[in-house]
């Protein structure tokens, strides 16, 4: 379970201090699954890097399973909207980073094929990422964050950068891969629709700084042809008035 | 990669062509023993290199690699350190500023005093000509790195050890390698200096002591094979290059 309690981020800019979350309270399930939305700037990223440990100076506390955030114990998958791969390595390489720095064996074993063959780049391990279409180099930061068996995945905008087609594709092979793994997931987004699709909650940021509004229960989450019905409808028509509420 | 090599390959042998060609020309028009037409040269070449020019050949290259590796292995670390951290950049950076444009060459005489007429003092040279293209190179690369990617090695807990393996040497090594590059040039003309002074080895020596005694054959194929030298240098450099950076 993510436990997060009176957590407050604040900044030192030449403005002086600015608050980048207020007092964000919620608690997540494990194995569970919520979309974060807002507005741009509502400090969203800001609280995937407090989860993530890169951030450490903040107040309230962030507790994983119980502990304390420590990215060097535990496993947490970062997937960023630039997909974070290393230029200098080739698709195998960057699958197998997250092994690597956690000094596990990094061969290719049955999971990690198996992964491969579902995001569909076993056939590019030798291409390096410039060499990728921007839905490929996506597919290979999902492949490293779940190879390593993360107990926590952030998804920070992934698919934002790519167009509208390859987007829906890769929206429905990572829920379809998400629901056969359950890993805990915090997927950070600014589009509605994408909150609808994938997200069992929906979690409603308002305007810097970040405080939570609402925590929706999402009924379209896993149904059938979601875009066509009208539970959809409704749901997003929600979520837009909460938003401009904000 | 083989039809970009293979031109490399043609365009070296045409530019050796036209400077040969100008060359034998000019020497032809010219008709001065101290220009000498390069069919001389490289006959004499092949004539010395064995018996007499092998041994400078070696100090030469010898000296300058040393200088070479040297000043990597000093200036690499240094601005790695500068570019991380900028408390190490605010402290360094006005010292390598302050350094980097006094004319290395005036320094030679001070250099030989304290170090002596040997070896020292050369590699000493070659090394201060060399590092500060070698700092600034590394500094800027690793501070030209984005945050982002950094971001996921982070998270995935990476010590700082892991950073530098994965991160800041992989991403700075194509910079570091054309900033020794350029800095090759200066570095085999300083060799050059150094070498008339207090030694009885090295291309430098060998051209000066050529000219001395009024050898002009001799003199002309020691520059020619310090040209080659330097090429080879050049290249070796390239094919390094080519190597780390294929993934751009």
């Amino acid at each position: 379970m993510i436990s997060i309690k009176d957590l407050s981020v604040k900044y030192q800019s030449n403005l002086g201090e600015t608050l980048a979350l207020d007092k964000i309270n919620i608690d997540i399930a494990s194995g569970d699954i919520y979309t974060f939305i807002g507005p741009s700037g509502c400090g969203k990223s800001t609280l995937l890097y407090v989860l993530s440990g890169i951030l450490t100076e903040y107040g309230g506390t962030v507790t994983i399973n119980g502990r304390a955030v420590d990215p060097r114990t535990q496993r947490i998958g970062l997937i960023l909207q630039n997909y974070g791969l290393l230029p200098w390595k080739n698709v195998y390489q960057n699958t197998m980073l997250g092994l690597r720095i956690k000094h596990d064996r990094t061969d290719l074993d049955d999971y990690s094929r198996y992964i491969l063959n579902e995001l569909g780049i076993a056939d590019l391990l030798q291409r390096y990422p410039r060499e990728l279409s921007g839905g490929q180099q996506q597919r290979v930061a999902i492949a490293r964050a779940f190879i390593m068996k993360p107990d926590l995945l952030l998804m920070d905008e992934p698919f934002s950068a790519l167009d509208a087609i390859t987007r829906e594709e890769m929206q429905a092979l990572f829920l379809d891969i998400w629901q056969r793994h359950s890993v805990t997931t915090i997927f950070i987004t600014h589009s509605v629709d994408e909150a609808l699709y994938l997200g069992r909650k929906i979690v409603v940021l308002s305007d810097a700084p970040g405080r939570i509004m609402e925590v929706v229960d999402n009924p379209c989450f896993q149904l059938d042809n979601l875009r066509f019905r009208d539970e959809y409808y409704a749901m997003s028509v929600r979520l837009r008035n909460i938003l401009n509420k904000g | 990669m083989i039809p970009v090599q293979t031109k490399k390959w043609q365009g070296a042998l045409y530019s050796a062509l036209v400077v040969l060609l100008t060359w034998w020309l000019v020497a032809w028009l010219a008709g001065l023993p101290i220009i000498p037409s390069p069919v001389a040269v490289f006959h004499n070449i092949i004539d010395i290199f064995r018996p007499r020019m092998e041994i400078h050949v070696w100090y030469s290259l010898l000296r300058i690699s040393a200088g070479i590796v040297i000043s990597l292995l000093i200036g690499v670390p240094l601005g790695f350190l500068m570019g991380y951290f900028d408390r190490v950049d605010r402290l360094f950076s006005p010292l390598v500023y302050f350094t980097y444009p006094v004319p290395k060459l005036a320094l030679l005489p001070v250099v030989m005093l304290i170090f002596g007429l040997g070896e020292s003092s050369k590699l000493i040279m070659i090394v201060l000509i060399v590092i500060f293209q070698i700092i600034i190179s590394a500094r800027d690369a690793v501070k030209g790195i984005p945050q982002e990617i950094y971001r996921s090695l982070q998270s995935l807990g990476a010590s700082r050890f892991q950073m530098l393996k994965e991160i800041i040497i992989p991403a700075s090594a194509s910079e570091v390698l054309t900033s020794t590059r350029l800095a090759l040039g200066t570095a085999i003309s300083i060799l050059f200096f150094t070498e008339t002074f207090g030694t009885e080895y090295g291309m430098g020596y060998f051209i000066m002591d050529s000219w001395m005694r009024v050898n002009y054959l001799d003199m002309y194929a020691g520059i020619v094979v310090l040209s080659f030298m330097g090429f080879c240098l050049f290249t070796v450099i390239d094919l390094i290059e080519n190597r780390l950076s294929s993934w751009r």
